[in-house]
């Protein structure tokens, strides 16, 4: 017949659960075991392979009068880092890595040791002749990530409130481009930062025109930007004169200086690297305060979220989703513009061909690896600055040819990608036009 | 406030979605709108809302007629709704999603956290709908995610409350709850508009019932009105009510869950140590809220998810590590819960659907080319068998109505031999009409000989189908009942108020 | 325990007949008449587009806009003639003559077979950013081949388009793995593997099994006589092979097992994983195959036009296949339709900068960007032509970032 008892209970006694563990934490750590014991054994075949235990070091960019290269002794570095990694190794193992802050530690400490392990080996034994100085990899990596920053910040914009950008390529031609012009023009460099802002946010207003109102395939419609704006610039460019007289007026901008700050400047180490930038870089640290500000504490963040998650619901409570898109994607086109200018006044010059040479496709992958936030971002392009800088710095030393070398920021991201950021989540309406039925 | 509909007229293109409707909601009474799935109830609300522009008619708040651009417009003139698929951002707070689109600011457009944080506990107080404001809804329950949704539409100060289906999710005693919840907002001089398609619920509820069919108004009853006929006017003639069947004839126990575990991404176990039995001719039934497990408990009888610890069997070999290929060729026949994510592929067309689980047997392939001409045929027996009301074979599945769309999900798993068929809210969204169908089917497999196991959250469909009942609760199944018990009792053990150590005998004889 | 409602279907849940607009415009002719008549005018609208750039960078127009007002007739006849002379030479230099449609030809014929890779890995729900990549390491094994061993005509060319084909076959593997076994992002991994290929060649050709003896540059022989694809007339016969593969592709994607898997992996992954398909293998499948026509492309390069092996031997190839899959809405004859258009456009573009209006060849660039665009906005197109919506229906391609 039905129940035994109607009677409500209070809180029954539970079973015994079995600890069971979740199949993908053991993969996990599979995987964290394995990363860590390769960590260890090439940070021992470091140890071992080093004959001549000295190298220099520097803490500037490069050699020179304000800073001359210091003596390190190789052999404790290598071996101290061999000891952190058996460490995180060993934790691994016995899972025992704690998690949250303290994990992340963990882990920052097993990869500062194997880059330690690494320069250091990788410097070590030069033989006769030149000798190449270990060098602050900092000032080049925020360099080198100003422009990647800023056009992953320009895809976060875009891409929280709903709309793919692949196009943040075309927008760093554009910028490129029409910074020089401006710049030339005008003979300053600030103005070809304004020139840099318009063809962004111009370039933007064509992305949201297209996807938002024509409802064109945001992938293909941010492909095709691309080869317009590759194509526009270099028929633009093949327009003007190679007469110095007149080029000067056109492509031969003033480039940004650097403007070091006050008392921040003098710190050691950083300080150079941080504060004795262009205005460019300092917008840089601006705009990603701002997006971070902007997109997760203002009632305008909140909406541009919404919009990208869910548009039904934020149409249902009274927002314009189509109005919040189009401003988000022309606010994006700011920083894109910006990234663009990098390539002309921030610091060769005059434009060329493609300058930004695929440049806009490590943004997108940084935003991508950041997971669409505009800290993680920021985090992946300073990892691939980070990875360039020292690829290009190793070239100096002759331990491996200098084009293999250049496939290593590579190389870095897929295994970042592969290994360790896994399956990421878009937001929900990433791509979707908004259309009332 | 009184709120009018004056031949109210939606048409898209050449189909008519809502014909001519006139009705009034008197200020301070609960009005249902009763209706079969696809009737048009839902598009009705929409244009209340804002959310659809009218092709003809108006509508009138206390005699002056009004126009609705947006819901914005409705949300100031005193509309609030409660959608039956909830108008939550997952990725929010609960704060979040209802201070949303009216935030609170600290100046300079900042938001205020604390202030939004703090008109949710005082509502969720005032209205006893539990809540924490710093909960990420995707974190929620169904049930409490709806409570949210309720507290987002209160929070605008509605004078008209539209309720849009919304005891799909709720236990009975939860439901019991709501209704209480709107008579006290009935009381505070809300008007409350409620959809469903419940019989049961509008009787218990409704000051008046205005009954929808096919767009158009047929009638308005007083919740006196017999079930009966209040189903022949939803649907236009005599329906059944309960479904015709033999007594089962168990066999043999086909297949078999043992202490099956799940974990989920998050790391929170969702299926405790589930067990059960399932036997050749009869039918299974798993009752139970939505969000207890109960569908993740069915993914890993297939093998969509692979169970984190304890095994299934089936004819006694052990399947759990399984993938859902396999699962398939040891004969299980799967309907999936969610027919547009798992069932079908809405772009491809009603034949290439109709195999797409099949392909790979020697009738619609030789090595790895199709073999288009017995696909067409199979198609073509198919949508005959199953009565698929389709333009022709050839149709992208996504055009289909939701119950043609569940018939040729039904059709692909019930054309080939079966031990054992898994279906997951089999009717969900489905016609009154394809429901008969669909029931009737599964009634006659069942007495093929196939074991049957029925995931519903519709207690009607459980004891219409079932043999026998198992209830989940917080992943674990705490009884197993027989299709006799009352009404209430299972209400308590879904619920979770009898607790697993209260767990019933079997049921012994039907 | 937490779960959420999952919205109802993106059909229409409740009982309704089926729209007309809903169906898919494929088998009637009278349903592609419209998506012909907006093709049409989109091209036409990129013309036009196109005429404004040329009249603005012929010198002696621009010339003529300063005494605009006292004599107008002069900027419109310089304007009338820059956009006659760039177009015709345009249209002579793709079609005007058997030398031009062979250019047209052995130019579409790469774009084609890229096109088709990139097609295939959109039809499956991928974004193969990596035809470059993929061509590039195609273009090493096949010129390694054919530069280094010596064999007999036949065998060596079925050996060296063997060669390239596994290249770009196992570059685009790489990336089909990693998405199915780690989830990693096409994108990204495609965007990087394309500058390591880039890498590799650089560094390959400062080898000495890839230089020519006796010199240092990065510049290698090209293919030996008996690898090369013979000729008919000036045109090399790998053209046919792009045909064969596009008709392979065809047959790949409807009528086998394997395109039934690759296209509802590519509609609703999870219907097909729980219809017991293998996610994973169909995008390995995909990419594997992708990643092999590009290498078929880096064959027509290398084999074809005998090009020698720089760093700069696959052109732009890998990116305009993207925009051939895009115009040629990742379908097979779509594809070959889009290929041909943007071979004529390169072969022409040629002819128009040598021409006297001096256009530069980098309009067809714009004018390809523009067609593209304007293809993919029929709604554009039809509001400037003023032309009546009558539907047409959309590709199914992945819409959002895929899984």
């Amino acid at each position: 017949m039905g129940i035994v008892s109607t009677a409500v209970q209070t809180q029954g006694s539970a079973p015994q659960e079995p600890v069971v563990r979740d199949r993908a934490d053991v993969r996990r750590q599979v995987k964290l075991v394995v990363v860590m014991a390769i960590t260890t054994l090439l940070l021992l075949y470091f140890a071992l392979s080093i004959d001549d235990p000295t190298v220099q070091y520097v803490l500037g960019e490069r050699v020179s009068r304000e800073f001359p290269p210091k003596d390190l002794a190789a052999g404790p570095v290598v071996w101290i880092s061999f000891a952190v990694a058996a460490v995180a190794l060993v934790l691994a193992v016995l899972n025992k890595v704690p998690k949250g802050w303290l994990g992340v530690l963990v882990y920052l400490a097993a990869g500062l040791a194997f880059y330690a392990g690494f320069i250091v080996w990788a410097y070590a034994d030069q033989g006769e002749g030149f000798q190449a100085a270990i060098a602050n990899p900092l000032p080049g990596t925020i360099e080198i990530a100003t422009p990647l920053i800023l056009g992953a910040l320009a895809g976060v914009m875009c891409e929280r409130a709903g709309v793919i950008n692949i196009a943040i390529e075309g927008q760093f031609l554009m910028g490129a481009f029409f910074a020089a012009v401006f710049a030339s023009l005008a003979f300053s460099a600030y103005m070809g930062l304004l020139g840099a802002v318009l063809a962004g946010v111009g370039l933007a207003a064509l992305l949201a025109l297209f996807s938002l109102r024509y409802l064109v395939n945001q992938v293909v419609l941010g492909v095709v930007l691309i080869a317009l704006a590759s194509g526009l610039t270099a028929f633009l460019l093949s327009q003007i004169p190679s007469d110095p007289e007149i080029r000067q007026y056109l492509n031969e901008p003033p480039r940004l200086e650097e403007l070091p700050i006050p008392v921040l400047s003098d710190l050691p180490v950083v300080g150079q690297a941080l504060f004795n930038q262009t205005l460019l870089v300092y917008l840089m640290y601006l705009s990603v305060a701002v997006v971070t500000f902007v997109l997760f504490q203002t009632r305008w963040g909140l909406r541009v979220r919404s919009v990208g998650e869910h548009p039904k619901a934020a149409d249902t409570v009274g927002i314009k989703v189509n109005r919040v898109r189009w401003q988000a994607v022309l606010f994006g086109g700011v920083f894109a513009g910006l990234g663009g200018a990098y390539y002309t006044v921030g610091s060769t010059g005059s434009f060329d061909r493609d300058l930004s040479s695929g440049n806009g496709f490590i943004a997108l992958a940084a935003l991508i690896m950041g997971r669409w936030h505009p800290v993680g971002a920021t985090f992946a392009a300073l990892f691939f600055g980070f990875m360039w800088n020292l690829q290009s710095q190793l070239a100096f030393v002759d331990k491996i040819p200098g084009q293999l070398l250049g496939a290593t920021p590579y190389l870095a991201t897929i295994i970042a990608v592969a290994g360790f950021v896994g399956r990421v989540r878009p937001p929900a309406a990433d791509g979707e036009p908004y259309v009332k039925s | 406030m009184e709120l009018e509909m004056r031949g109210l007229t939606k048409r898209f293109g050449s189909f008519t979605a809502n014909d001519d409707i006139s009705l009034t909601i008197e200020p301070g009474e609960i009005h249902c709108l009763l209706g079969d799935n696809g009737a048009g109830k839902n598009k009705l609300m929409n244009m209340l809302y804002g959310l659809l522009e009218p092709t003809a008619g108006e509508v009138r708040l206390d005699g002056e007629p009004v126009t609705f651009a947006t819901p914005g417009d409705a949300i100031e003139a005193g509309i609030g709704m409660v959608h039956q698929h909830f108008m939550l951002v997952p990725v929010f707070t609960v704060a979040e999603n209802v201070m949303l689109g009216r935030e609170q600011t600290r100046g300079l457009g900042v938001l205020d956290r604390e202030k939004a944080a703090a008109l949710v506990r005082e509502l969720s107080e005032r209205y006893r709908l539990a809540v924490d404001p710093h909960a990420l809804v995707e974190d929620l329950p169904v049930g409490v995610q709806q409570r949210v949704e309720i507290i987002k539409a209160l929070a605008n100060e509605a004078k008209v409350l539209i309720l849009d289906e919304p005891t799909a999710v709720l236990t009975p005693q939860e439901i019991d709850e709501l209704m209480d919840i709107m008579r006290s907002l009935k009381e505070q001089g809300t008007s409350i508009v409620f959809i469903t398609h419940k019989l049961r619920e509008v009787k218990a509820i409704g000051d008046r019932i205005t009954v929808i069919r096919r767009g158009k108004v047929v009638g308005t009853a007083p919740p006196s009105t017999s079930e009966t006929e209040l189903a022949e006017m939803m649907v236009g003639r005599a329906v059944k009510l309960t479904v015709d069947k033999e007594p089962a004839r168990p066999g043999d126990v086909v297949m078999e869950a043992k202490d099956v575990t799940v974990i989920d991404p998050r790391g929170h176990t969702v299926v405790k140590g589930v067990s059960f039995e399932a036997r050749a001719g009869e039918v299974l039934g798993i009752a139970g809220v939505q969000g207890n497990g109960q569908t993740e408990l069915i993914k890993s009888l297939l093998g969509v998810i692979r169970p984190d610890a304890g095994r299934i069997l089936v004819d006694g070999q052990d399947i759990s590590a399984h993938g859902p290929r396999e699962s398939l060729e040891t004969g299980i026949g799967y309907i999936p819960e969610d027919r547009s994510h798992d069932g079908y592929v809405g772009a491809f067309t009603v034949r290439e659907n109709l195999v797409l689980d099949l392909y790979r047997n020697d009738e619609f392939s030789k090595g790895f080319a199709l073999r288009l001409d017995n696909i067409a045929k199979n198609a073509a027996a198919r949508i005959e068998e199953f009565d698929i009301r389709t333009e022709d074979m050839d149709t992208p599945v996504s055009s289909l109505s939701g119950g043609n769309q569940q018939k040729v999900v039904v059709a692909r798993e019930l054309s080939r031999p079966l031990k054992v068929l898994v279906a997951s809210q089999p009717t969900r969204g489905v016609d009154v009409g394809s429901i008969e169908f669909i029931h009737k089917r599964i009634i006659t497999e069942r007495d093929q000989g196939t074991a049957v196991v029925i995931v519903s959250t519709e207690l009607d469909e459980i004891f219409a189908l079932a043999d026998r009942i198992a209830v989940m609760y917080d992943g674990r199944i705490v009884g197993i009942v027989s299709p006799d018990i009352a009404r209430e009792d299972i209400g308590l053990m879904m619920a979770g108020a009898v607790g697993p150590a209260d767990v019933a005998k079997e049921g012994t004889d039907a | 325990m937490p779960e959420q409602t999952k919205p109802e279907g993106a059909g229409l849940p409740e009982d309704q007949p089926v729209r007309p607009e809903d169906k898919a415009d494929v088998r009637s002719p009278a349903s592609w008449l419209p998506t012909v008549k907006v093709t049409a005018a989109a091209f036409l609208l990129a013309l036009v587009v196109g005429a404004f750039l040329i009249v603005f960078s012929d010198q002696q127009t621009i010339e003529s806009l300063g005494y605009f007002f006292d004599y107008p007739w002069d900027f419109f006849r310089y304007a009338g003639e820059a956009i006659y002379q760039s177009y015709w030479a345009l249209l002579t230099g793709a079609v005007g003559s058997g030398r031009a449609i062979s250019q047209t030809l052995e130019r579409a014929a790469p774009l084609i077979c890229a096109g088709l890779g990139v097609s295939l890995a959109f039809r499956t729900g991928l974004f193969n950013i990596g035809a470059q990549g993929q061509l590039l390491i195609g273009t090493i094994l096949a010129g390694y081949v054919g530069f280094t061993w010596s064999m007999p005509p036949g065998l060596h060319l079925l050996v060296a388009l063997i060669a390239g084909v596994l290249g770009g076959a196992a570059w685009g593997a790489i990336s089909g793995l990693l998405k199915a076994k780690t989830g990693a992002h096409e994108v990204i991994t495609t965007i990087m593997l394309n500058y390591v290929a880039t890498s590799l060649l650089l560094y390959l050709l400062t080898k000495n099994a890839f230089q020519r003896p006796g010199s240092d540059n990065p510049r290698s022989l090209p293919a030996e006589e008996s690898a090369l694809f013979p000729s008919i007339g000036t045109t090399h016969t790998g053209v046919i092979l792009a045909v064969i593969a596009a008709v392979g592709v065809w047959w790949l994607l409807e009528r086998s097992t394997i395109g039934f898997e690759m296209r509802a992996v590519g509609a609703n992954a999870d219907a097909a994983a729980t219809a017991g398909m293998s996610v994973g293998r169909a995008y390995t499948l995909a990419m594997l195959i992708a990643g092999a026509l590009a290498g078929l492309a880096a064959t027509m390069q290398i084999l074809g036009r005998n090009d020698s092996l720089t760093a700069n031997v696959a052109g732009s190839i890998g990116f305009d296949a993207i925009t051939v899959a895009l115009l040629g809405r990742a379908t097979p004859l779509g594809t070959v339709l889009a290929g041909l258009l943007f071979g004529a456009l390169a072969a022409g573009g040629i002819q128009m900068q040598a021409s006297e209006a001096a256009t530069p060849v980098s309009l067809t660039l714009v004018l390809q960007a523009l067609i593209v665009l304007f293809v993919a906005a029929p709604a554009l197109v039809r509001g400037v032509m003023r032309m009546k919506d009558t539907g047409g229906g959309a590709t199914v391609m992945a819409k959002g970032w895929g899984s």
